[in-house]
C-alpha cells in the first residue's frame, strides 16, 4: 500500500507515515485496511471450519498440533465436545461478522462509494478511521477470548439465553469467554454505526456535479440501502449485548427467569425472560443477512453490467426491489424462532413476510437472468464469480423457501438444512461476491492484473467444491442431523456419518483451493501485468481517476462532471460500445430506462 | 434520458463540494445528526421494549413511586431547557451572538439542574435499597431496567450539557457558527424526547396507588 | 469456457436433485396423526421449489452458453417482455405460490397448535436438563406433585424435585429416563426445562418444540405406530447437547401398563 496516501477533504495529502497507512483519514486506505482485516479473518474462519471439519468426519483424530491452540480444549490433540462447540461459535462469529460484514460493505464500500459518487473523500474521515479502529479493536476482543481463563464462548454466534448469561456454570467459556464475546459484538456496532454515518452522508451530500441518484451505479446503491439497515440494527445489537453483559458482571436478570438449577445450584438470579435474548438478536439478526448479502448483489450487478457489455434491464427496479428487501428484513425475523414456544400465532404472522420477501429476491434473480438475453458475454473470472453468485444464490434461497413455512420448519428447524441454507447464500453466495469485487477491482486498487489463469482454476475449484460441500447438508438435514453436534450418537444418525466424511473431504479440497486465490493475490500485487487504465472498458467513475490506484484526491484535484446514467454499454460511442459516465460525447442511441 | 443533472449549479460550496440534487440539500453535518438520532432512537426503542416485555411477564412488578412531583418538576426544566434551546438557536441565526451564548449556556444550566434532581432521585431509591439487582418491593428486574434506561438518558443528558457548553464557547468564539449550534439543539430536542417516553413507561406505568 | 461453465450447472443442478427425486435421504416415515398435512405440505413445497430450481439454473445455463459467443456487429437484444414482465412473472409466480403454500401450511400449523388437548388425553412431563430427559407420570391419581427447585438434585436423583414425604400429590409420581407411550392413545406433553433451553425433537412424531426455561409449554400428539424411536435434543445447550436424547417406546396398552407397573415398582 506504499502508493496510496492519505488526506483530509481539501487539505494536502500527509508526510507522515502514521497518517499515510496507519490512522489513515484516506477512504482508500481505510477500505484496503478494512480488506486486509477481512482477509485475516477469513483464514483464521477458514482453519476453524476446518478444524471442526475434521472433527465432524472422525471424531477421535488426532490433529497434530491442536494442543498447541488449547491445552484443555484438545488433551493428546483430540478435541473435546466443548471445544468444538467453541471453535463453532467463533467461526460464526467471525465469519459473519468479521468477514461478511467488512469486506462486501465496509471494504469495498469504503473504497469506492466516494470514487463512485465522484467525491475526494468522505465528510467525516475522522470517524470513518475511528470505524476501522474499532472494528479492528473489537476482533482482537474476540481472538483474545481464545486465550483467556476456558477459552472462548460455546454457545454458538446466537448467543441463546439462559446458556449465555448465566455464567460459567453453564459450561465453559460461558463466563469470560461471553463477556469477551459480547464486548467485542458491542464494539464492532459501534464501528459499523460510524460507518454507516459516513456511507449514508457520503452518498446524499458529496456527490459531484451531475451525479444524480438514479445516476449512481448500483453497487453505490447496494452499499446505500445496506447502510441504512445498519443504522437501526447494531442500533438493537448493541444495548442487547450490553444488556447481557450487564446479566454477567452486575447480578442484573433480564435474560434470566427463576429458579434455573444448574450443576445442582439453584441460581441466584430472577424474574428474566430468555425469549426476550431471542427477539432482540434477530431484530438484528435477520437485517444482518441483508447486509451480508445487499452489498454482494450490487457488486455482482456491477460486475455482470460490465461484462454483459449491456445495462440490466432495469436499473431502478434493482433499486427499488433493494429497498423492499431491506424495508421487509425487519418484519421477518420471527421466522428463526417458529418453535421456539413463542405464540404460534405469530409463526404465522412472521410467515407471510418471510414468503413476500423471497418476491423482491425472485425480481432480482430474473433481471439477472433475463438481462442476460442477448448480452455479449465476456466471461472473465470476475464474471464466472458473478454468475456462480446468481446460481448459488437461487440454491440457497430456495431452500430458505423451505424454511419459511413454520409447519416445514418444525422437521428442518436445528438441522443441517438450516446450516446448508445459510452457507449457500451467504457461505458462497456472498463470498462470492467478495471474490467477483476483487478480481473487479484489484486493477483499480493496485494498478496491476489478477493473473487470469489462477483465477480461473480457483474459480472452478470453489464452485464445484462448494456445491459438493453444501449441498449434501441438505440432504442430512431432511434425515433429521441435528446441528451443533460434535458426535452422531442416535441411532438414525449412523448412517449420515459417511456423508459428512465426503463433505470433510470436499471442504478441505475447497480451503486448498483458497491458497490459490491468496498466492494471486500477493503475486499479482507486486508482479502482474500492469493494468491499463480501464481493463474492463467499464463506464462509472471509479474508472476516470487520472491513476491506478487513484491519487490521494482521487479525481487529482478536478471533481469530473456527469453527462450520463451509469451504464451506457451497447450504444454506438466514438470510443466503442459504451460512453463513461463523465464523457460529454452525445449518445446515439439511449436505451430507456423502464 | 434527461439531463436535469446539468442544470444544477454548487450552491456557493467550496470548490470540490458540489453538492447533489434537491431534496437533499441538507448539509452533511445536519444530516449526520439525523442519522445519529435515528440509531439512538432505535436503541432506546430497544431498551423500551425490553422494559415492556419483562414488565408484561411479571406478577410482581413493583409500583414503588407514590408522588409525581419530582419527575413533574424534572420534566418541566427539561422541556424549559428546550425551550431555551429554541432561543438560543433563533438568536444565533439573527447575528446575535452574546444572545445566542447566554441561551445556551441557560440550556446547559437545565440540564444540570435536571441531572441533579435526578441524581438526587436515584439516591433516593438507593436509600431504599433498590440497586440493580434488587430492590425491596418485588421483581429485581424493576432496578435493572430502571437504572439501564434512566441511565442511558442521564448519560445522554450528560453528553448534551458538555457538548452544549464546548459549542456554546466555540460559538462565541469563532470557530463554530450558527448552524453547528442549531445541530447541537436537534440533540438536545432529541434527549427531551426520549424524555418523555421514559416518563410514562418507566415512571406513571409504575405509579402506586 | 462458457459453455463448460453452462454444462456444469446443468450437472450439478440435475445431480443435485436426484438424491431427493429418488429419496436417498429423505423424512422418516410418519407415525403421528397430524403429520400427514406436513408431509403433503413438503412434497408440494419440494416439487414447486424443485420445479422453480431447476427451471432458473437450467435457464441460467442456456442464456450462458448462447450469449457468450455473440455474432460480431450482432446488437444488444432485450427480453421479450422486458423487465415489466419479468416483474410481472415474479408477482404472479412467486405470490401465487406464497399465497397457496402459505395459507395451506397455516392450516397444518394450525391443526397442531390451535386444537386444544382431548380431555382423556395422558398427561405426560417431561423435564429437560444439562444434558438428560426425564419423564414423570402422575400416577393412579391423575395429578402431578409440585415442583421445589431447590430439592432438584442429581447426586440424590431427584431430578424433578418432588417432595414424596410431604406432597401428597407426589407420592404415586414415576419418574423415569425413558419415555413409554400407549399406540393410539393422545399424549399430552407438559413441558419444562430446569435450566437452559433445549428442544424436544422426534422426527417420526413430526414434533420439534423447544423447552423454554421459565415457561411451561403444552403439546399434544398421538403416535400411531409401535416401535422404539428417538428423542433428541435440538437446541444448543451446552458441552454435552449431542448426548442428550432419550428412547421413546410406542407400546401396546397392555405393555404400556406393564411397563408402567415394572417403573412404578422401581421408584
Ligand atoms: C446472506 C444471508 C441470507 C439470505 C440472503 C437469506 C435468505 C432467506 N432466508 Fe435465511 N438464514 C440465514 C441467512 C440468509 N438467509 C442464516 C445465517 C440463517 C440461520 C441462522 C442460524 O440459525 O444460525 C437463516 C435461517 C433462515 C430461517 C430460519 C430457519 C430455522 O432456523 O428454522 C428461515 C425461515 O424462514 C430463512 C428464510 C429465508 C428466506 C425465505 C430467504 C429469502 O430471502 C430467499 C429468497 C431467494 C430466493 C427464493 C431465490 C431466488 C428466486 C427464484 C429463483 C425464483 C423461484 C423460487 C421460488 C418460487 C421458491 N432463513
Ligand atoms: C460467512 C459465513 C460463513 C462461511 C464463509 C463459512 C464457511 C464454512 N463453514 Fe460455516 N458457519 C457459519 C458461517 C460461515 N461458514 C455460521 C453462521 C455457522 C453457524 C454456527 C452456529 O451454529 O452457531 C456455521 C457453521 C458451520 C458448520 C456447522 C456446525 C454445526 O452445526 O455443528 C459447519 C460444518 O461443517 C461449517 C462448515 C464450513 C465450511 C467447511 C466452510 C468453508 O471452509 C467453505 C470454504 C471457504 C470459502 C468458499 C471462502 C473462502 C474465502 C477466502 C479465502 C477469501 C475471501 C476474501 C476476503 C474475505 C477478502 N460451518
Ligand atoms: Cu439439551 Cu441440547
Ligand atoms: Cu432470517
Amino acid at each position: 500500500m506504499h502508493d496510496s496516501t492519505a488526506h483530509e477533504v481539501h487539505h494536502a495529502p500527509p508526510s507522515s507515515f502514521l497518517r499515510k497507512h496507519v490512522f489513515s483519514l484516506d477512504h482508500k486506505v481505510i477500505g484496503k485496511q478494512y480488506y486486509a482485516l477481512a482477509l485475516v479473518a477469513v483464514l483464521v474462519g477458514m482453519v476453524l471450519s476446518w478444524l471442526m471439519r475434521l472433527h465432524l468426519g472422525w471424531t477421535s483424530l488426532a490433529i497434530p498440533g491442536l494442543h498447541l491452540l488449547s491445552k484443555t480444549g484438545a488433551p493428546g490433540d483430540v478435541m473435546t465436545p466443548e471445544y468444538y462447540l467453541q471453535l463453532m461459535t467463533m467461526h460464526a462469529t467471525i465469519m459473519v461478522f468479521f468477514v461478511l460484514t467488512t469486506a462486501p460493505f465496509a471494504a469495498f464500500g469504503n473504497y469506492f462509494l466516494p470514487i463512485q459518487v465522484g467525491a475526494e473523500d468522505m465528510p467525516f474521515p475522522r470517524f470513518n478511521m475511528m470505524s476501522f479502529w474499532v472494528t479492528c479493536t473489537a476482533f482482537v476482543v474476540l481472538v483474545a477470548s481464545f486465550f483467556v481463563g476456558d477459552g472462548p464462548t460455546l454457545g454458538g454466534w446466537t448467543q441463546y439465553a439462559p446458556l449465555s448469561a448465566v455464567g460459567s456454570v453453564a459450561g465453559p467459556g460461558e463466563g469470560m469467554g461471553v463477556v469477551l464475546w459480547a464486548s467485542s459484538i458491542a464494539i464492532f456496532c459501534i464501528g459499523q454505526l460510524l460507518g454507516s454515518l459516513n456511507f449514508i452522508t457520503t452518498t446524499l451530500d458529496m456527490r459531484t456535479k451531475g451525479m444524480s441518484l438514479w445516476r449512481l451505479p448500483i453497487t453505490t446503491w447496494g452499499w446505500f440501502v445496506t447502510s441504512l439497515m445498519g443504522l437501526t440494527a447494531f442500533a438493537v445489537l448493541m444495548p442487547a449485548c450490553i444488556l447481557l453483559i450487564l446479566d454477567h458482571v452486575a447480578g442484573t436478570s433480564f435474560f434470566v427467569p427463576s429458579n434455573l438449577v444448574l450443576n445442582d445450584q439453584l441460581q441466584p438470579h430472577a424474574g428474566g425472560s430468555t425469549l426476550l435474548w431471542q427477539h432482540l438478536f434477530w431484530f438484528f439478526g435477520h437485517p444482518e443477512v441483508y447486509i451480508a448479502i445487499v452489498p454482494g448483489m450490487g457488486i455482482v450487478s456491477h460486475v455482470l453490467i460490465t461484462n454483459m457489455r449491456r445495462p440490466m434491464l432495469s436499473h431502478r427496479t434493482l433499486i427499488y426491489s433493494f429497498g423492499a428487501l431491506a424495508v421487509l428484513s425487519y418484519m421477518v425475523y420471527g421466522h428463526h424462532m417458529f418453535v421456539s414456544g413463542m405464540n404460534p400465532v405469530s409463526s404465522i404472522v412472521f410467515s407471510f413476510p418471510t414468503l413476500i420477501i423471497t418476491i423482491p429476491s425472485t425480481i432480482v434473480v430474473l433481471i439477472w437472468i433475463g438481462s442476460l438475453y442477448g448480452s455479449k458475454l465476456r466471461t472473465n473470472t470476475a464474471c464466472l464469480f458473478s454468475l456462480g453468485f446468481i446460481s448459488m444464490f437461487i440454491t440457497g434461497g430456495i431452500s430458505g423457501f423451505f424454511l419459511a413455512q413454520p409447519s416445514i420448519d418444525i422437521m428442518l428447524h436445528a438441522t443441517y438444512f438450516v446450516v446448508g441454507h445459510f452457507h449457500m447464500v451467504m457461505g458462497v453466495a456472498a463470498m462470492f461476491g467478495i471474490f467477483a469485487g476483487t478480481y473487479f477491482w484489484f486493477p483499480k486498487m493496485y494498478g496491476r492484473m489478477m493473473n487470469e489463469t489462477l483465477g480461473k482454476i480457483h474459480f472452478w475449484l470453489t464452485f464445484v467444491g462448494a456445491y459438493c460441500i453444501f449441498m449434501p447438508f441438505h440432504y442430512l438435514g431432511l434425515a433429521g442431523n441435528v446441528r451443533r453436534y460434535q458426535a452422531f450418537v442416535a441411532d438414525y444418525m449412523q448412517p449420515l456419518i459417511p456423508v459428512h466424511k465426503f463433505i470433510t473431504v470436499a471442504a478441505l479440497a475447497t480451503g486448498a483451493a483458497q491458497l490459490i486465490f491468496l498466492y494471486n493475490l500477493f503475486y499479482s500485487r507486486y508482479r502482474g501485468a500492469v493494468a491499463p487504465a480501464n481493463p474492463w472498458q467499464a463506464t462509472s467513475l471509479e474508472w476516470s481517476t487520472p491513476s491506478s490506484p487513484p491519487p490521494f484526491d482521487n479525481f487529482g484535484g478536478k471533481l469530473p462532471t456527469v453527462y450520463h446514467d451509469p451504464y451506457q454499454y451497447g450504444v454506438e460511442g466514438s470510443s466503442g460500445d459504451y460512453v463513461m459516465q463523465d464523457s460529454p460525447e452525445q449518445i446515439q442511441s439511449v436505451r430507456d430506462e423502464a | 434520458m434527461s439531463d436535469a443533472g446539468l442544470t444544477m449549479e454548487a450552491h456557493g460550496h467550496p470548490p470540490g463540494m458540489v453538492v447533489g440534487l434537491p431534496p437533499f440539500t441538507v448539509p452533511a453535518k445536519k444530516m449526520a445528526m439525523w442519522l445519529f438520532i435515528i440509531a439512538d432512537a432505535a436503541t432506546f426503542a430497544a431498551c423500551l421494549v425490553v422494559y415492556g416485555f419483562l414488565r408484561n411477564g411479571s406478577a410482581d412488578w413493583p409500583r414503588p413511586f407514590h408522588s409525581i412531583t419530582n419527575v413533574a418538576l424534572m420534566t418541566l426544566i427539561l422541556l424549559t431547557s428546550s425551550l431555551t434551546m429554541l432561543f438560543g438557536v433563533r438568536a444565533a441565526k439573527a447575528g446575535d451572538k452574546a444572545l445566542a451564548f447566554r441561551w445556551t449556556m441557560i440550556t446547559a444550566l437545565g440540564g444540570v439542574l435536571f441531572a441533579l434532581l435526578h441524581i438526587r432521585e436515584w439516591l433516593g431509591l438507593i436509600g431504599e435499597g433498590m440497586t440493580l439487582f434488587h430492590n425491596p418491593w418485588g421483581n429485581a428486574l424493576f432496578g435493572s431496567s430502571f437504572f439501564a434506561i434512566t441511565g442511558l438518558h442521564l448519560t445522554h443528558v450528560a453528553g448534551g450539557v458538555i457538548a452544549l457548553v464546548v459549542v456554546g464557547l466555540r460559538y462565541k468564539g469563532g470557530r463554530f457558527n450558527a448552524s453547528d449550534l442549531e445541530i447541537t439543539g436537534l440533540y438536545w430536542h432529541f434527549v427531551d424526547l426520549v424524555w418523555m417516553f421514559v416518563v410514562p413507561f418507566v415512571y406513571l406505568l409504575n405509579l402506586g396507588h | 469456457m462458457a459453455k463448460f461453465f453452462a454444462i456444469t450447472i446443468i450437472v450439478i443442478a440435475i445431480a443435485s436433485a436426484i438424491p431427493i427425486v429418488r429419496h436417498t435421504w429423505w423424512l422418516a416415515p410418519d407415525i403421528s396423526t397430524h403429520g400427514a398435512p406436513i408431509d403433503e405440505q413438503m412434497s408440494e413445497t419440494m416439487a414447486e421449489a424443485g420445479v422453480s430450481f431447476l427451471v432458473s439454473q437450467i435457464l441460467l445455463a442456456i442464456f450462458i452458453w448462447r450469449f457468450s459467443q455473440p455474432r460480431p456487429g450482432g446488437k444488444i437484444k432485450n427480453f421479450p417482455g422486458g423487465a415489466m414482465g419479468l416483474v410481472i412473472g415474479a408477482f404472479l409466480l412467486v405470490g401465487t405460490e406464497v399465497l397457496a403454500l402459505g395459507a395451506f401450511g397455516a392450516k397444518a400449523w394450525a391443526s397442531i397448535y390451535f386444537t386444544p388437548p382431548a380431555p382423556n388425553a395422558l398427561p405426560v412431563q417431561v423435564q429437560a436438563g444439562q444434558f438428560a430427559f426425564y419423564f414423570r407420570y402422575p400416577g393412579p391419581d391423575g395429578k402431578f406433585g409440585p415442583i421445589h427447585p431447590n430439592l432438584i438434585s442429581e447426586t440424590n436423583e431427584n431430578f424433578y424435585g418432588i417432595d414424596q414425604t410431604h406432597d401428597a400429590d407426589s407420592k404415586d409420581d414415576i419418574v423415569t429416563a425413558e419415555m413409554a407411550i400407549p399406540v393410539n392413545r393422545e399424549i399430552q406433553l407438559l413441558m419444562h426445562s430446569k435450566d437452559v433451553g433445549h428442544s424436544f425433537f422426534v422426527p417420526e412424531l413430526r414434533i420439534q418444540q423447544d423447552f423454554v426455561p421459565g415457561l411451561d409449554l403444552s403439546m399434544h400428539f398421538t403416535a400411531t405406530k409401535i416401535g422404539r424411536y428417538e428423542i433428541v435434543c435440538t437446541q444448543l445447550c451446552g458441552l454435552g447437547h449431542y448426548n442428550m436424547k432419550a428412547y421413546l417406546s410406542v407400546l401396546s396398552p397392555e405393555d404400556f401398563d406393564a411397563w408402567m407397573k415394572k417403573e412404578a415398582a422401581l421408584q
